[in-house]
């Protein structure tokens, strides 16, 4: 059975924020007594990861899973509580920790901005202690799993954005650590650069057994890596569990589209006790609790005139939408 | 620490800054061209002080120039070292990317001190070394091995006391943010640091040396170099040296407590 790589216990986070009222006058009154007030970000969380793990933070802007994920990697200190990530305490940033560990942030980039990409990955080779020969050898590995090449001779400036995160993540990579911090990786990027990282992620954490924290408002990432999320509400976790369970608790209903032969069958079908959507000529849409789902379509395919049916997954998005501004999931 | 590690990190920073300024060769040119005509309009500006009286604060003008030689070196050290790294440390925080020096198995002092190097910068250090050659032969300076240790003594411990003052600024901006006019505020005072001491007011003096020690950058390595001296001075100036730096680093690990990285 997989260990726990990490361990959170009753973390907590506050910041000083200052504000400033609007218009000039505002402004002076800001410049000369500057109003801050310490605000809880994150507030008394708990949680285990195991090794290997893919866990995916969800939360609306500023509800706290970036400053989570800085806490764990050790860059930002802890108000309250515990931490344990790989058996170091993340803030002391010791050497063998930060081997361990990367962070890749979609909206920074720590390329060389003048150079092209090899150079950083040499670069980043050599503060992490490789040999020239090992890292050509990682980055040969690395490269032929994000699907890169030429590009990595070309300056980091001239590349497009999908080819500039490809290089970010060998850069990230290049030292093969075992915990990955991901916060908004696929940002800005194309439906097939999503595609191609998503499924280098995958292939990533099947051939290391890293462990991966990811954070990301591009629902399908969640969907297609993680099997556990954690649902960050206002700095509290409002729900830490399986992602399917969570989608079956937040959408109970199929929705299924009829086409019958005739009008005439619509309307029985209308008045046979299902809850309908709605109605147009001899389309019918109706909406059956999961768990009924194949009994009501052996009543309907028995008893009416069916030409064609669809079987309608809720938008997936819109049912994660309902946990970013919902605090409680009792599963 | 692992040395050997270092070292190899640091030639990779040469390698690749010297890359990326390679990269636009126009711009190295009107560097190297600003250079030149800065160091002449110091000397330009230095002769015409010492044009109604042969002597400023005690100073002949050929002794005075030893400053300025001093002066072009430190300047060009900070062209080349200080300025596109330190400065850099205010983006850094400003936009969050601080986050990837601080997860980098390496000192993240030397990682931001180091990183960058701009080359326009050693056209001034040669030039300043040069200006230096022509003043010991025009001040008939005997060379010496005790004479050649002190120089080099009193020259890095002014590379210190200038690289602190200017670190402690720039680290500042963690809780200040923007901390750009103390930089510019810091290079103004530096230009004062082209004349002898002794050719301000006491209370100025004092200022210089115990508030802003900008006097011990240059005056002190240019005594040394006309054999004007005394133990005590050089002593001073190690020991300031040797605080500035200490404190620099502390402050530094102190000011990483209250990171808060950017927002994302």
């Amino acid at each position: 059975m997989a260990q726990n790589i990490i361990d959170v216990k009753n973390l907590s986070k506050s910041f000083d924020i200052s504000s400033k009222e609007p218009g000039l006058k505002g402004t002076i009154k800001h410049f000369f007594r500057r109003q801050t007030k310490s605000l809880k970000v994150i507030k008394d969380i708990s949680f285990e990861i195991k090794e290997g793990e893919i866990v995916g933070f969800l939360g609306a802007n500023g509800a706290g899973k970036t400053t989570i994920l800085k806490m764990l990697c050790g860059l930002i200190y802890p108000s309250e509580g515990s931490i344990l990530v790989s058996g170091y305490l993340p803030f002391r940033r010791k050497e063998n920790f930060l081997k361990n560990i990367t962070l890749i942030m979609g909206q920074k980039q720590q390329l060389i901005w003048d150079l092209p990409p090899i150079e950083s990955f040499y670069l980043n080779a050599s503060i992490y202690d490789l040999d020239k020969f090992e890292a050509k050898k990682r980055i040969k590995k690395l490269s032929e799993m994000l699907e890169i090449d030429e590009e990595l001779f070309i300056p980091v400036r001239k590349l497009s954005l999908g080819q500039r995160m490809k290089s970010e993540l060998l850069a990230a990579l290049i030292h093969e650590p075992n915990i990955l911090f991901l916060d908004e990786p696929t940002l800005g990027l194309d439906i097939n650069a999503q595609r191609n990282l998503r499924k280098f992620l995958q292939k990533y954490n099947k051939e290391t057994n890293a462990t991966i924290c990811l954070t990301s408002h591009y629902m399908k990432d969640i969907t297609s890596l993680c099997k556990r999320v954690i649902c960050v509400h206002e700095g509290e976790i409002s729900y830490d569990g399986k992602l399917d369970l969570l989608l079956k608790k937040l959408s109970p209903v199929k929705e299924i589209l009829i086409v019958c032969r005739s009008e005439e069958d619509t309307i029985k079908l209308e008045n046979s006790g299902f809850t309908v959507k709605n109605k147009i000529k001899n389309e019918i849409t109706i909406k059956i609790e999961n768990n009924s789902i194949i009994s009501s379509l052996k009543t309907i395919l028995n008893n009416f005139d069916i030409v064609d049916l669809f079987i309608n997954e809720p938008p997936i998005d819109e049912v994660i939408g309902k946990v970013l501004i919902k605090k409680d999931y009792d599963i | 620490m692992n040395l050997r590690k270092y070292l190899k990190v640091y030639k990779k920073f040469l390698h690749t800054s010297l890359a990326s300024e390679l990269e636009y060769k126009t711009n190295i040119l009107v560097d190297l061209i600003t250079a030149i005509l800065s160091l002449v309009g110091s000397i330009f500006l230095l002769s015409i002080f010492f044009q109604n009286s042969g002597y400023i604060g005690g100073w002949k003008f050929e002794q005075a120039l030893i400053i300025q030689a001093i002066y072009t070196i430190l300047n060009g050290i900070t062209n080349t070292w200080f300025n596109p790294n330190l400065t850099e440390i205010v983006k850094h925080i400003r936009e969050g990317t601080l986050d990837f020096v601080l997860l980098k198995p390496i000192d993240s002092q030397f990682f931001i001190s180091l990183k960058k190097i701009n080359p326009s910068g050693f056209l001034e250090i040669m030039l300043g070394f040069l200006m230096l050659f022509f003043c010991i032969r025009i001040n008939q300076i005997n060379l010496n091995l005790s004479f050649m240790t002190l120089s080099l003594i009193t020259i890095s411990c002014s590379i210190c006391i200038l690289y602190s003052l200017w670190f402690f600024i720039s680290t500042t901006t963690i809780w200040f943010v923007k901390t750009w006019n103390a930089i510019e505020v810091l290079r103004s005072f530096l230009y004062i640091g082209r004349f002898p001491l002794s050719s301000f007011s006491f209370s100025l003096r004092i200022f210089f040396s115990v508030f802003i020690p900008i006097a011990f950058i240059t005056t002190i390595p240019s005594e040394v170099f006309l054999g004007l001296s005394v133990f005590w001075k050089i002593l001073l100036e190690i020991i300031v040296a040797t605080i500035f730096l200490i404190n620099s680093r502390k402050f530094w690990l102190f000011a990483l407590k209250f990171y808060s990285s950017a927002s994302s």
